[in-house]
């Protein structure tokens, strides 16, 4: 036990396996334990007689207020109301989130013109892609440019390093004021989240690479193109995957707030009016639904490239 | 630390067979002629001289090896015939062509192994031919016929990090070569080898030099290394790196590991070691050993 706490601890794969479980295991029952066992927090009580007092049956009441009211009436010699204790209807339990996974997608829309949660749900899947997409094509062969020459790196870095640092979401409403109400303004906040960032990190990673093996390239006879094409490319593609990945994460952070831009669009939409009609059960499961495409993908793209680069030297 | 009663002078006296082949050799068509060669390094308002005035020339097929104490620039001067950095004064000469730019006539083998860790070894080997566009398939063969030579034929379809160092170093050297140049640079090429390997490596080397036709020059820091293998050894000096003395070694060739013993070996040894670093003996007198500890009274 002791020897868990010694510093860089290379633990078995057996060991690994256990506590990644327990990575999501130790929130849930955390989750379960404020949601299932009464004394645990439980701040209201929701009503189930009302009795002589004035609360209404199905009431969520603090527990302050039920206990004072209940004096009151006691006093008066009238009828107690009954109630047990419940949390706050913004934290619903786990199994009432799971209920809503399956409802959420079996829910029809209420409204003509609304979709479907799984419509929502590709709809963003949608703005991602092509923002991410977009913004690749341009991002990742500056980068590696920017990385490999120091005139273009000094000629574009500072500036884009500046941009940096503008939230992407600043540019909503100029992007709907220019490109309308649709996917375009929301595409535009997820390229312009995602870009400059990009630029800098990719030519970060292509100064990483190892010279002695541009220098013996050379040597070899390889002009400038070949370098490019067949030295630092190829070497930096590990590299460059996980960089991938990591952005393909931040562009998901941007999503929500491209969502919320123009007409309300996607998961985002889901959430906020399931929101609005106080369906948290709902909320939670857009929410959890957000993160789980994010994690899969993100486990999937590793599992992929694992198989990609297989002459990586891998410290295991 | 070679013992005092081996004379630092006597690696002058060739035998008869060693004074032929050197005669022999400078008979032979100059390959590389250094002339007049500065390098300075700007670092803000001071100039750092690297190198200064060295000339020498190499024959065709000779083997060169250059040693010097640290920061007299031997790295530089070798970068500088590979064409990986600029001198800021002086001429280059291979062929009698000066050299301006990195080309497959200079093979390069680096400390580090600097294989392509993306590529397997055959691949590795067909980085050069296919720079050349000659097509795969000739690429292919070649590749593994310099992996033949090397002995390392049936690794050809492993990636470089499942392999030891010597075995990385060994393809490092088959990559040069397949390219055909006229001239290997070796910076220091097992520096990074632990001795045994490293004493292998010197052996195939020799192995290999003999077998082609193939100009060398090498840099090193280990003495021994340097007279085992080298026709004649450059001593450069530091501050600012100079030439000291080019040594023609007396020991007769080929050369085998029981020669490390011979007085021939052992007097350029000496030379060279005085050359290197002649304050050393009296340095070692000089840095005075405090007392630490009054364990280990009965230590002498």
């Amino acid at each position: 036990m002791q020897n868990w706490f010694s510093i860089r601890l290379s633990l078995s794969e057996r060991t690994n396996f256990w506590l990644s479980l327990m990575a999501f295991v130790l929130p849930l029952g955390a989750w379960s334990a404020f949601s299932y066992l009464p004394f645990l927090w439980h701040p209201q009580v929701l009503i189930q007689q009302a009795g002589g007092t004035y609360f209404r049956k199905d009431d969520r009441v603090d527990k302050k207020d039920f206990q004072q009211e209940n004096q009151r009436v006691a006093r008066d010699g009238g009828q107690q109301a009954v109630g047990r204790r419940v949390n706050p209807s913004y934290l619903p339990a786990p199994h009432e989130v799971g209920k809503a996974f399956y409802i959420a997608f079996k829910t029809p829309p209420r409204r003509k013109g609304e979709k479907w949660l799984h419509q929502n749900i590709w709809d963003s899947i949608e703005v991602i892609f092509w923002g991410f997409a977009l913004s690749s094509v341009i991002g990742v062969p500056l980068g590696i440019l920017c990385g490999s020459f120091s005139f273009l790196s000094r000629l574009n870095e500072p500036f884009v390093d500046f941009v940096r640092y503008m939230p992407a979401p600043a540019f909503g409403p100029l992007a709907v004021a220019i490109l309308g109400i649709n996917d375009a303004p929301k595409i535009t906040i997820i390229i312009i989240g995602t870009f400059f960032q990009q630029v800098l990190v990719i030519a970060n990673t292509t100064r990483q690479f190892d010279n002695s093996l541009i220098e013996t390239a050379q040597t070899l006879g390889a002009d400038r193109l070949k370098l490019i094409r067949s030295v630092i490319v190829p070497g930096i593609l590990p590299e460059l995957y996980r960089d991938m990945r990591i952005l393909l994460g931040w562009a998901w952070t941007y999503l929500i707030v491209a969502e919320i831009i123009g007409a309300k669009s996607g998961i985002s939409l889901f959430i906020t009016q399931q929101a609005k009609y106080r369906n948290y059960d709902n909320v939670f499961a857009g929410i959890i639904i957000i993160g789980l495409i994010g994690f899969l993908t993100d486990q999937i793209l590793g599992l992929i490239g694992n198989q990609l680069f297989v002459w990586e030297e891998r410290e295991l | 630390m070679t013992p005092d009663y081996i004379e630092s002078d006597c690696y002058k006296q060739q035998s008869e067979a060693v004074r032929s082949r050197f005669e022999r050799i400078k008979q032979r068509p100059v390959l590389l002629e250094v002339e007049a060669l500065d390098k300075i390094f700007e670092d803000r308002e001071e100039e750092i001289v690297a190198l200064d005035d060295i000339s020498f020339s190499v024959h065709r097929r000779e083997f060169i090896c250059v040693i010097g104490p640290s920061g007299c620039g031997k790295s530089t001067l070798i970068r500088i015939i590979a064409g990986l950095e600029a001198q800021t004064s002086g001429n280059i000469l291979l062929d009698s062509q000066p050299i301006e730019k990195p080309g497959s006539d200079r093979g390069m083998v680096f400390q580090s192994y600097t294989l392509f860790p993306w590529l397997t070894i055959k691949k590795n080997v067909m980085f050069g031919l296919m720079m050349s566009k000659i097509n795969r398939r000739k690429a292919t063969a070649e590749a593994m016929e310099w992996l033949e030579l090397v002995g390392l034929s049936e690794f050809a379809d492993l990636y470089p990090h499942q392999l030891s160092g010597g075995m990385k170093q060994r393809v490092a050297i088959a990559r040069a070569l397949a390219n055909q140049p006229r001239i290997l640079l070796m910076d220091e090429p097992f520096g990074a080898l632990d001795a045994q390997t490293r004493a292998q490596m010197q052996s195939y080397l020799l192995q290999i030099w003999r077998s082609i036709d193939i100009t060398i020059v090498f840099i090193t820091h280990d003495l021994e290394e340097a007279i085992y293998v080298a026709d004649r050894i450059l001593v450069l000096g530091a501050n600012p790196g100079h030439l000291q003395e080019i040594v023609e070694v007396p020991v007769p060739r080929p050369r085998t590991p029981d020669q490390f013993l011979s007085p021939e070996f052992l007097s350029t040894k000496k030379h060279l070691e005085d050359l290197i670093n002649p304050e050393k003996r009296l340095m070692s007198e000089k840095i005075p050993i405090p007392r630490m500890t009054s364990v280990g009274d009965e230590v002498f």
